[in-house]
């Protein structure tokens, strides 16, 4: 019988082990360091961080957080797009299917709809959090910005998220939601102004929303694709973008008096 | 059941109950900590943070992470045991439910079509807020409290946003949740939805107060210039006012961030004061004209 260490010796020796770990790990200043900046994962840390960065109580890690309800949304929501078809003749069946057929399916569901609404609240609550730390003072101004886009966009995702199942609730929602299109100032058909473009419900906001007059097959299929790809794709390049800044805006902010 | 259990237990209400406690606790958490530095400040010693040494990454925060990840997923899966998603009945053009309630995070928004014309309340406000955010740290000049908590150093920038944030965004959501039944109409938590209930409350609009038809040239002009009074009105008082007492400010403030400041602010204030307007005076217009009304 050979012993544990042993065991985890001759492992770490293994060609496959080290092909896949490149080096030891030795818990030295230049390992901890190496295990950081060797990682395309970690590598979003510094090698170092002040220390209200590991207490809490400064960021609340909310910012994280929020990632990481992102990152839970895509594995869900992917999983999620094996079992659906956009359009009105199956999308509904595909949701019952999903309760009562999919292994795990009422539970992929939940997850992934109990996710969104606790990303949006974290959301909000990192906003506040970076707006009572004055987090948004120079030089942060500009990651502010793209932040409160990031905004908009969870609140987007959420929203073109919500038509997908073809029920009642999320067919009224978007109805009323798209309805404030047509009444955009000029462009919207009963917005005011809008007389002096010649604009009517059927090249309108609401109509380029909908893909139509009313909400139907285009609409579920363009909220659809603004769901799954269009804005996941702007979100997450922003969230590089945003996060890029936290490090090149001087990491997470500190005191300056 | 009682109504008001089963209003909040509602399975998509449930996410708004933990929103009311998680804002709560993370409001109380952050004045909380403003005001030990505030006493740290006036003290002149450093505040939380100040003399913070470092740490490795590697493993302090990856572990705390790691943690925190966990927690948050545990959570999500509990929640998602316990809590099945709705599902209503497949989408029906043609059975407007009562009240259409958008995603519960618009509305908000959606409590300011009582208030204002959709155009304003679904388009150019929003807009607006979106705008305001974004314009926050290039019009916000005062150089303290960056990168602490603080009350004392920024009070004003600090209450001006918690009311947009608590008051307008947030409590009008709850009470959109909460107390809006049929036909947008107020409704307690533990008061029975009546669909047939109408409300007859003679609204009038704001020159009828005063006896002239709201739709008349006299009316239109009235409310051109009273809505007018109170944009330039409240574009210019504070500046006379800064002018008296602060003029040093107003001259580092520049025009540019003057102008947009300002025009941010009246703003949002005409929505408390329409709200007002509503509930109290019963006016529902200030201004009619032909393409809009105010
Ligand atoms: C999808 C949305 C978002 C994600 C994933 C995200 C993620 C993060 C993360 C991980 C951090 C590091 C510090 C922390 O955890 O607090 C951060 C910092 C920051 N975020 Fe966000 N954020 C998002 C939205 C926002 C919003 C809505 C705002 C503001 C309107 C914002 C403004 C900032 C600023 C200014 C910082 C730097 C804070 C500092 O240095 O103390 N972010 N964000």
């Amino acid at each position: 019988m050979k012993s544990l260490p042993e065991i985890t010796n001759q492992v770490k020796k293994n060609l496959i082990w080290k092909s896949i770990f490149r080096r030891d790990y030795r818990n030295t200043v230049r390992d901890r360091a190496q295990a950081v900046f060797g990682n395309v994962f970690l590598h979003l840390h510094p090698v170092q961080v002040r220390e209200s960065a590991v207490k809490l109580r400064f960021t609340w890690g909310m910012g994280g957080i929020t990632f990481f309800a992102y990152l839970l949304l895509i594995i869900t929501g992917v999983v999620l797009m094996f079992y659906y078809h956009p359009s009105i003749d199956q999308a509904y069946t595909d949701i019952k299917d999903l309760e009562f057929q999919v292994p795990f399916g009422v539970i992929l569901r939940n997850l992934h709809r109990w996710g969104a609404h606790f990303m949006v609240i974290v959301v909000m609550i990192h906003m506040f959090r970076v707006f009572m730390t004055g987090s948004y003072k120079a030089p942060r101004q500009f990651n502010w910005g793209v932040g409160v886009i990031l905004l908009v966009l969870t609140f987007l995702l959420s929203f073109t998220g919500y038509l997908t199942p073809w029920d009642q609730l999320g067919f009224w929602a978007i109805t009323v939601g798209t309805n404030m299109g047509a009444a955009t100032p000029l462009l919207g058909y009963q917005g005011p102004f809008s007389e002096f473009l010649h604009i009517t419900p059927f090249n309108d906001v609401r109509f380029a929303l909908l893909g139509g007059a009313l909400v139907g097959g285009n609409a579920l299929l363009r909220s659809y694709i603004w769901h799954c790809i269009a804005i996941p794709l702007v979100a997450t390049i922003l969230m590089f973008v945003h996060f890029w800044r936290v490090r090149k805006d001087g990491g997470i902010s500190k005191p300056q008096k | 059941m009682n109504p008001f259990i089963e209003i909040i237990t509602q399975p998509d209400n449930i996410a708004i109950v933990i929103m009311i406690f998680m804002v709560s606790f993370f409001m109380v958490w952050a004045f909380q900590q403003a005001f030990h530095n505030d006493r740290l400040l006036a003290a002149g010693l450093p505040v939380d943070g100040e003399n913070d040494k470092f740490v490795d990454t590697f493993k302090p925060l990856v572990r705390i992470e790691l943690i925190i990840a966990l927690v948050v997923m545990v959570g999500l899966t509990i929640w998602s045991i316990a809590v099945d998603a709705p599902l209503e009945e497949i989408a029906n053009p043609t059975l407007t439910p009562n009240p259409a309630k958008a995603p519960w995070y618009f509305l908000g928004l959606q409590e300011l079509l009582v208030y204002f014309d959709p155009w304003l309340a679904g388009v150019v406000l929003p807009s607006l807020i979106v705008v305001g955010l974004i314009a926050i740290p290039y019009i916000d000049i005062n150089p303290k409290g960056n990168g602490y908590y603080t009350f004392a150093e920024r009070k004003w920038s600090i209450i001006i946003f918690s009311f947009g944030f608590f008051v307008l965004w947030l409590l009008l959501i709850v009470i959109g949740v909460f107390f809006r039944g049929p036909g947008w109409l107020w409704y307690w938590p533990w008061q029975e939805w009546d669909h047939a209930r109408v409300v007859f409350e003679p609204f009038r609009d704001l020159s009828s107060v005063v006896g002239i038809d709201s739709r008349s040239l006299a009316g239109f002009i009235l409310g051109a210039v009273v809505t007018g009074a109170y944009m330039i009105g409240g574009m210019v008082w504070p500046y006379m006012y800064w002018k008296k007492n602060n003029p040093e400010f107003l001259t580092q403030l520049g025009m540019v961030r003057y102008i947009t400041t300002v025009f941010l602010f009246i703003t949002m204030m005409s929505i408390p004061i329409k709200m007002v307007l509503r509930l109290v005076f019963l006016i529902k217009y200030v201004w009619i004209t032909p393409w809009f009304s105010i």
